[in-house]
């Protein structure tokens, strides 16, 4: 029996067999558990929206997130080297990271345009406007969602703009992969409370917002444009700027914000 | 001996007698990681106590099956198989905790308890009572991450499970937290005090010293 054990027939076999229960017990339940974690997803992506916006999202509980959401969040899917809304998707279903990976219905960026280093940008994509409680419609606050390559992974995150069109009223990430502790203060309340009120675009319209290394220099000029840096996050930091220089800028919302300008919020 | 040994002590032994942190040191490193808050802690004591005994249970089934050529990664694919579906589970019902413990559940695999008890016990032990043994571990390893979730949420940050027990000055009350509990070193501290307390009360694990220092000797000019 026990040499028969210790063949190399009976342990492929006991391999083969362990190998394959295990792997049907771990994708069962990665099937049967699919729903409730894509709902999480999305409740803490709506949530983050929230948070952006400055309406709270931690201290809220999943069905006020949602109420919240629906009451005063519109979602609009827009074409983004034409800046023009596009009613034909649906913002519900629309998903643009998905749409990032398909060939179909996204570009790939040429080196020197890709700065966020994101590879592929989509066509469209979706942004969120918060609109006034009073019911009047009018803009509160547009979130546009951003995205860019920080020291360890792409960072995902949310700019909320005033509807001047270039105050900062919040930015946040949903999700990164940077070293917890460093690149992962990106997180830190103290440090998203630096972004608030600064502005984003110089008097030509060119975005000059950036982080800035050795902290920001109070009352110069540039102070309004300007973010102190994270200790020992130089590379995340600079991600950071990539990524607002590139959604800001012709490759992303460009179009977009041109237009608003133009047309009025 | 371990063949004689009853269920009760299998359960109850690892809690004080035969501690997996205190006594054994193992699973440091998530001790030191996730016991800034309460919450945290008591999900991972509960997370790796039922992966150790889960685990121990279907490695006890097939003890008998297992070539000693593959031994440890038919271990491996059982325990790395039960953490994933626990991990499943956390972020289906449990999503911001499971965001909070990260990379903490996924390192269940690594932690040198579920593997040790996996080796040493379920190998040469009945499943009910591998799984016993599991359930003892797990709750040994529970009763210091929860001592040090405890100590380190109240005077860290003023709080149990989020409630507010020492008014802090900030919110107009009169506790200053102590920042540094809320930091991972924090957590050696009072792991090695616990070690001491145990080990004064429980004098017979108390370790002969390895070695003696040699008295202070002049370098011979």
């Amino acid at each position: 029996m026990s040499s028969n054990k210790e063949s190399t027939a009976r342990t492929l076999v006991v391999a083969l067999v362990v190998s394959l229960v295990a792997a049907i017990f771990v994708a069962g339940s990665a099937i049967y558990l699919k729903t409730p974690q894509e709902q999480n997803r999305l409740l803490d992506k709506q949530r983050s929206i929230l948070a952006i916006a400055g309406l709270g999202g931690a201290d809220l509980s999943g069905d006020q997130v949602r109420d919240v959401f629906q009451r005063r969040i519109k979602a609009q899917v827009i074409d983004l080297p034409a800046g023009e809304v596009d009613t034909s998707l649906d913002p519900d279903t629309f998903d643009p990271l998905k749409a990032a990976q398909d060939p179909k219905t996204s570009d790939t960026l040429a080196g020197d345009q890709d700065i966020a280093s994101i590879k592929r940008r989509e066509q469209y994509t979706t942004v969120y406007r918060l609109e006034k409680d009073d019911g009047s419609g009018q803009l509160e606050a547009l979130i546009l969602p951003v995205r860019g390559y920080g020291l360890w992974s792409t960072l995902y995150g949310f700019l909320a703009l005033k509807p001047d069109l270039n105050t900062v009223i919040g930015l946040g990430f949903y999700q990164h992969g940077e070293t917890p502790g460093l690149g992962g203060e990106v997180d830190n309340p103290r440090w998203k409370a630096l972004w608030p009120g600064k502005t984003l675009f110089d008097a030509d319209g060119k975005p000059v917002i950036a982080i800035v290394k050795g902290g920001v220099q109070q009352g110069s000029p540039e102070a309004a444009h300007e973010v102190d840096g994270l200790a020992g996050a130089t590379l995340t930091s600079n991600g950071i700027n990539h990524l607002l220089t590139f959604w800001l800028g012709e490759q992303g919302f460009g179009p977009y914000l041109d237009k608003l300008r133009r047309d009025g919020v | 001996m371990a063949k004689q040994a009853t269920a009760k002590e299998v359960l109850l032994d690892p809690v004080f007698g035969n501690n997996p942190i205190t006594l054994q040191i193992l699973g440091i490193c998530s001790a030191l990681a996730v016991t800034g808050k309460l919450e945290t802690a008591l999900v991972m004591a509960i997370a790796l106590t039922a992966v150790t005994a889960f685990s121990n249970l279907f490695i006890a089934m097939i003890r008998n099956q297992i070539p000693s050529s593959i031994r440890m990664i038919v271990q491996m694919v059982i325990i790395a198989s039960l953490v994933i579906v626990v991990d499943q589970i956390l972020r289906a019902y449990a999503f911001t905790l499971a965001k909070q413990l990260s990379v903490y559940v996924g390192l269940i695999i690594t932690n040198c308890i579920v593997m040790g008890r996996a080796e040493a016990f379920a190998m040469q032990n009945p499943p009910g009572l591998s799984f016993l043994d599991g359930i003892g571990n797990g709750l040994g390893y529970s009763a210091i991450l929860l001592a040090l979730g405890v100590v380190r949420e109240l005077f860290g940050s003023g709080k149990l499970l989020g409630h507010e027990i020492l008014p802090l000055v900030n919110d107009g009350g009169w506790y200053v937290p102590n920042g540094l509990l809320l930091l991972p070193p924090s957590a050696f501290f009072l792991i090695g005090l616990l070690i001491w307390a145990l080990r004064m009360w429980k004098k017979e694990q108390q370790e002969p010293a390895a070695f003696k220092l040699a008295p202070q000797m002049k370098a011979e000019d």
